[in-house]
């Protein structure tokens, strides 16, 4: 593994969705909901702040599931 | 700094190429020279000039314009250069602003020497101007400068439908690469990468007339109108209970009272100023009167600058009444692309107007606010943010009548014709797989 991949893997990881893309599957919802609710029209709502180190693994799953790929696991620049 | 201002729209009209020329001059294009090895002279200008973004949003013109021609500088393959692309945003879609029509009509060689000007320096190879409506002058005006050798890139004339999210920088760029006028997520920013995928220049038509002027006069010039911290001059739309509604170009800093003056003072007993547009906010007054008009005075008071616009509502209107019709004309305008937003919207709409126009109870007036935190920052473009905070401000502001229709019912005011202007429905369009309708 180079430096830089490195270096980003330290940096707070946030969850986003993009609104355009999430057709309100639930999924996330579903997998993720120690970080991720459901307004009233079940659209995604996301708690502020990192995703707690602990929970990386289940936020990874929560985006790959994501039927429209509208989850998004990103590092702040 | 009470003065009016007179840069942007001179006393007499400079519509024509000649009048033009022989107002202001050639556009100095010797000040823009894209360069490889580092950003032209002009966006080192703009940025001392401290112009900042006359659209809206307010975002550091000269920043803008250095994010584009760096993209240009290595977006292409390998890293290679490859040539951006300006877009002159002149879709003016907020109903109370009518200060870049104005601007197009009586100043149209301004913006094109901005347009032109700013592509030669962002390493443009070719510029749109986006407008809704009277595009055919613009285009006459277009023609003289080719005839005349003066636009250095080719600047095309786009007609852009109508809704007030069309105009928003993403939807231009979609509107221009065919995908739709609506607006995108980002990342990416048009700056990085917009239309056909190149690095992308999105300015308002009143940015591009200052750059004009910047790249004339020079950055210290600009700074000599307006205050230290908002330079140069804003056009402002004035408009509601006013003697003379119109638009009046103030340096920035100057009171609000001194536009309302401008205006022809009040046409009957006002109560407050809607200022920035729909997704702005309400000052009372006669508090609102020393208020400065810059966008970081406007939002330690409550509102924002916005597109320039001030809409003075007077005491014989209801505004809870007036804020129920502007969020049904904003939730009507949502793209339908995200849930919250086109969901959140009309059910925030629906609850205005019943707060409105009905009797609201405590359980309504609790699911009211719990709507304005639900579709805040949920959408791709600001809709959702602006219309939120606009009916926040309303609630804010005039809990007295709040609490007048909590009790009473609506107050016999909610029945006047609106002050704050809604446009007429976009006539329907048919669809166009069915067939016409004909008698048999």
């Amino acid at each position: 593994m180079s430096r830089a991949e490195n270096s980003r893997r330290d940096r707070p990881r946030m969850l986003k969705v993009n609104p355009v893309a999430c057709q309100g599957h639930g999924m996330c919802i579903e997998l993720l909901p120690e970080l991720i609710a459901a307004d009233p029209w079940g659209y995604p709502l996301i708690a502020p702040g990192p995703v707690p180190d602990q929970l990386l693994p289940l936020a990874q799953r929560a985006v790959n599931s994501c039927p429209t790929l509208a989850l998004l696991l990103t590092s702040p620049e | 700094m009470s003065s009016r201002a007179a840069r942007l729209l001179p006393g007499t009209p400079q519509v024509t190429l000649a009048e033009h020329l022989s107002a202001y001059g050639p556009p100095p294009f010797a000040e823009t020279a894209y360069d490889t090895a580092g950003p032209a002279p002009l966006i080192v200008a703009v940025e001392q000039s401290g112009l900042a973004g006359r659209g809206g949003a307010g975002f550091p013109a000269g920043r803008k314009m250095r994010a584009v021609a760096e993209a240009g500088r290595r977006g292409g393959p390998f890293g290679s250069q490859v040539g951006t692309v300006v877009i002159a945003n002149g879709a003016e879609s907020e109903p109370a602003s009518g200060k870049d029509r104005l601007l197009l009509r009586r100043a149209p060689h301004l913006v094109l020497d901005g347009i032109v000007l700013a592509a030669e320096a962002v390493g443009a190879t070719r510029a749109y101007l986006c407008m809704h409506d009277d595009a055919d002058p613009v285009r006459e005006a277009v023609t003289s400068r080719e005839r005349a050798g003066l636009n250095r890139v080719p600047v095309q004339v786009v007609e852009v439908p109508g809704g007030y999210v069309a105009s928003q920088e993403t939807a231009l760029v979609g509107l221009l690469n065919g995908t739709g006028p609506r607006p995108a997520f980002v990342p990416p920013r048009p700056s990085e990468r917009g239309v056909r995928r190149h690095p992308t220049l999105v300015q308002n038509v009143e940015t591009l007339a200052n750059i004009a002027l910047i790249a004339r006069h020079g950055p210290e010039w600009f700074r000599e109108a307006g205050a230290p911290s908002a330079p140069g001059t804003a056009l402002v739309t004035v408009s509601g209970a006013v003697a003379r509604p119109g638009v009046y170009e103030a340096e920035l800093g100057t009171a609000i009272e001194t536009l309302l003056d401008w205006a022809g003072g009040f046409a009957e007993p006002p109560q407050a100023v809607l200022a920035g547009g729909y997704f702005g906010g309400w000052l009372p007054l006669p508090a609102a009167a020393r208020v400065q008009l810059t966008d970081q005075a406007l939002r330690a008071a409550g509102a924002t600058l916005g597109p320039g616009v001030l809409v003075v509502l007077p005491q014989s209107a209801c505004p809870l009444a007036e804020t129920a019709r502007v969020t049904g004309y904003l939730a009507s305008q949502s793209a339908g692309q995200c849930g919250p937003c086109s969901n959140g919207l009309p059910a925030l709409a629906d609850a205005l107007g019943h707060v409105a126009f009905g009797r609201p109870a405590d359980d309504l007036l609790r699911w009211t606010h719990q709507l304005l935190t639900l579709v805040s920052g949920r959408g791709a473009c600001h809709l959702p943010d602006g219309t939120a905070g606009l009916a926040g401000s309303t609630l804010t502001i005039f809990a007295a009548d709040l609490r007048y229709h909590a009790s009473h019912g609506p107050c016999g005011r909610a029945d006047r014709l609106p002050v704050l202007p809604l446009p007429l429905p976009e006539p329907a369009r048919p669809d166009p797989r069915s067939r016409p309708e004909t008698p048999a």
